[in-house]
């Protein structure tokens, strides 16, 4: 039977019960397109995936026994909210690896790194309190970020990273303003989505700022080993000693994101107050997969597996650099990164990266657009492209099929504008594909719908039915 | 009972939201006892139909091959009735160029607007005509692909200096574009079944965009973002006026099953303006169409039933040629 539903409001089932921030909660229409990336058909330079194919099955096996052996009854139970002991031991390793000292005491194991973002928000921000990010800063921390109801001020970056002199041009504004930042939010080593590396004199003077100011910094570090090329720089961690800095790790990207495993180390206050968080989100972190990280770390193997991985992304990166150079139209600007999964690709400003997306995946090919690494609307002009989850000839098909469509893009704009001459150099720029650009293959698609204007005398789009 | 092929998903940009208008049709045939096939269209769509030999296909899918004749097309070819609209009405539906001209042709309000395809630019020169295009429309001007249900890829230009840029968006999602008057004022949506007498009109939703100065691609299927409201707050006059402007597309474009026209209310002019007509609205929990008949009385599970009775009488095709 119907229920009666006569009253003219909340038409919606459940519309008058979802709370406020649910409202701030965005979904888009981007993701709604990210639905057809998932098709076999398309390239996807979208993802932000790891290569796991390269993991030896042999190794994840032996693994496997292991804990079947050993720990069972243990890897099937419930275990502490801040971790395993055996994870920790791990996490101490992995972090002297970069040169960070760090008291197993100061660590809570967290489902995923992601977790660790959500913790610390949920933490210290109150609806309206200022967060403080890189612009772009991690897509995914934005939805985390916006249901907490933080209000987020993006610093621009740049080759070096976060431009720390607007930095604390944004902090003097705000406490001019009477608000008080709770926390920064970085990822200096081969930023998620811009791949820069933040500049060592810039990583010095922002934990100053931090000590000057009593702010605290989450330092998110999935990349730092990541690296193809350089020297590793010291992470924010290693400069301040963990006063003011909250490192956020994980081994999505050294071993495995299934194993959703990641870590915060904290002030012992701080940490308090997370490890509260963690028990009423999820009680504690898998048992399992932190065993599995120890019997993994028993093999002995992790390093070497980070470099196998780095030699494999290197040319990957490589590959997606000197596609860019030869497929995209000069008007485009991006990052060279030195290690991590992603490069920053910025288009001419009346170039919308959401409605690209739309046309590239005709051509069956994705990238993530811009918009999504921003809270204030920026970014438009902007995609972020993944060169860890494809091969060589992957990522170059993908490459050359964005730059077609961009290229296409370019000219359409040129003719609407009257200023065919940047259409035209464009048609004329040299490529080593074969001759035909992009503007005149969609020529010769073109159909001959011409629609025949003008037709209406005024007022006649307005006329009345009978 | 029948065996129906729920078809969904697909390669359109509203695949999404077809998932869940499937997934949602899927579950409510099973409740009514149907046996359902459930099909993902790709490229082994023919191939999965023939197998599955089912009496009726239930067309959940939205934009795209789906809506705009393509499916249809194939089905008929398989001699496999399916629900809602014929080929010939969904080509002229997605089409809101087509449509648009139907409408003016016929009388119907419709906001003025020019329609181009990407040709026109890039061979014939029709850059310039869009200052005097801009003249006489007043910003600010709307400017949408010609296909597609949602309103992805629509952007308002408020100056002249937007308009090559909201071009360019616009072509990313259909070689043909049009620029239209914008009309300020209520945001109403007629869904309409074919009943015993004829097309049905339910009560008319109005959909309040929460935030935003437009109701978005984003608002539309996101539950909390936009507010529905239904029956719509206006007046009586204007609640009959746009049931009958409603059916008269609906007819005019040859629509049949079920279907939704949104309409503008013009307040300060008071007239009411057709915006686009759709052969396939969402069947999701948060689409008009299911809302608005669960408004008048009608739970989802009888309006699928009905809407897959139609397919399977036939009365639905009759209509189709």
């Amino acid at each position: 039977m119907a229920r009666p539903r006569s009253t003219t409001r909340d038409l919606e089932r459940y519309a008058g019960l979802f709370a406020s921030r649910t409202r701030v909660m965005k979904s888009s229409a981007m993701r709604d397109m990210m639905a057809i990336t998932a098709r076999p058909e398309v390239i996807s330079l979208a993802g932000g995936l790891p290569d796991t194919s390269s993991f030896p099955p042999e190794t994840f096996a032996a693994m496997a026994e292991r804990i079947a052996h050993h720990s069972c009854a243990r890897a099937l139970q419930y275990g502490p909210t801040e971790g395993l002991d055996e994870a920790k031991e791990c996490i101490v390793e992995v972090m002297a690896a970069e040169d960070m000292k760090v008291d197993p005491d100061d660590l809570i194991v967290t489902t995923g790194g992601q977790q660790v973002i959500d913790l610390v928000t949920k933490t210290l921000i109150d609806p309206g309190d200022v967060i403080i990010a890189e612009g772009p800063t991690y897509p995914g921390a934005v939805p985390t970020f916006s249901s907490y109801e933080a209000d987020v001020v993006h610093i621009d970056t740049d080759s070096d990273g976060m431009r720390i002199e607007r930095l604390e041009e944004v902090l003097d504004r705000l406490a001019r303003e009477g608000r008080r930042p709770k926390f920064v939010y970085t990822v200096p080593s081969f930023q998620n989505p811009a791949g820069v590396t933040m500049s060592v004199p810039r990583r010095q003077r922002l934990v100053e700022i931090a000590h000057e100011r009593e702010l605290l910094i989450l330092e998110d570090n999935p990349y730092g080993m990541l690296r193809y090329e350089g020297s590793p720089r010291p992470t924010l961690r290693s400069l301040d000693g963990g006063v003011y800095v909250m490192y956020l790790g994980t081994f999505s990207k050294i071993l495995s994101p299934g194993i959703r495993l990641g870590w915060v180390a904290a002030p012992p206050p701080v940490l308090e107050k997370i490890n509260l968080g963690k028990q009423a989100a999820d009680l504690c972190t898998s048992t399992l997969t932190q065993l599995l990280v120890r019997a993994y770390f028993d093999e002995g193997i992790w390093r070497d597996y980070i470099e196998s991985l780095n030699e494999i992304y290197r040319a990957r990166r490589d590959a997606m650099l000197d596609a860019l150079a030869e497929f995209f139209p000069r008007q485009a600007e991006w990052t060279r990164p030195g290690g991590g999964l992603f490069i920053w690709v910025t288009l001419p400003d009346f170039i919308d990266t959401t409605d690209l997306l739309a046309r590239a995946l005709r051509e069956n090919v994705a990238f993530v657009p811009g918009e999504g690494a921003y809270l204030d609307g920026r970014g438009r002009n902007s995609m972020r492209l993944n060169f860890s989850a494809s091969d060589e000839d992957t990522i170059r098909e993908g490459v050359r099929r964005i730059g077609e469509v961009v290229a296409e893009q370019v000219a359409l704009y040129g003719t609407l504008t009257g200023d065919d001459r940047a259409a035209a150099a464009e048609r004329a720029r040299p490529r080593a594909t074969p001759p035909e650009s992009s503007g005149d293959a969609a020529e010769e698609e073109g159909t001959a719908r011409v629609v025949p204007m003008p037709r209406r005398r005024t007022g006649e789009g307005r006329a009345h039915t009978s | 009972m029948s065996k129906v092929a729920v078809l969904k998903g697909g390669t359109s940009l509203e695949r999404q939201v077809s998932l869940r208008s499937g997934a949602r049709v899927e579950d409510a045939l099973e409740r009514l006892g149907h046996e359902v096939v459930s099909i993902d269209v790709g490229a082994d769509l023919i191939e999965r139909l023939r197998a599955a030999a089912p009496d009726a296909a239930f067309i959940a899918l939205h934009g795209r091959d789906g809506e705009d004749g393509t499916v249809q097309e194939l089905l008929e070819i398989l001699g496999i009735p399916y629900t809602g609209s014929g080929i010939l009405a969904c080509i002229r539906s997605i089409d809101k160029v087509l449509a648009k001209h139907l409408l003016v042709e016929a009388g119907i309000p419709t906001p003025e607007f020019f329609a181009f395809s990407e040709t026109a630019f890039r061979q014939l020169g029709a850059a310039d005509t869009l200052q005097a295009i801009e003249e006489r429309l007043d910003f600010p001007i709307v400017v949408k692909p010609a296909s597609g249900g949602s309103a992805l890829g629509i952007k308002f230009a408020r100056t002249a200096a937007d308009v090559p840029g909201c071009l360019v968006s616009a072509f990313s999602y259909d070689q043909k574009v049009l620029l239209e008057r914008h009309v300020a004022g209520r945001d109403l949506a007629v869904s309409i079944v074919d009943g015993p007498g004829g097309p049905s009109p339910l009560p008319i939703v109005e959909a309040v965009p929460r935030e935003e100065d437009f109701y978005d691609f984003e608002a539309r299927y996101e539950i909390g973002r936009t507010e529905f409201i239904c029956p719509a707050r206006i007046s009586e006059e204007h609640t009959e006026r746009a049931h009958a402007l409603a059916v008269a597309v609906y007819k005019l474009l040859g629509l049949s099953g079920f279907g939704r026209v949104d309409l503008m209310l013009d307040e300060a002019a008071g007239e009411l303006q057709i915006l686009e007509a759709n052969a396939i609205p969402g069947l999701t929990e948060t689409s008009l169409l299911p809302q608005a008949a669960e408004a008048d009385g009608t739970e989802f599970d009888a309006l699928i039933g009905r809407i897959l009775e139609l397919a399977l009488e036939g009365r639905a095709s009759a209509a189709k040629v």
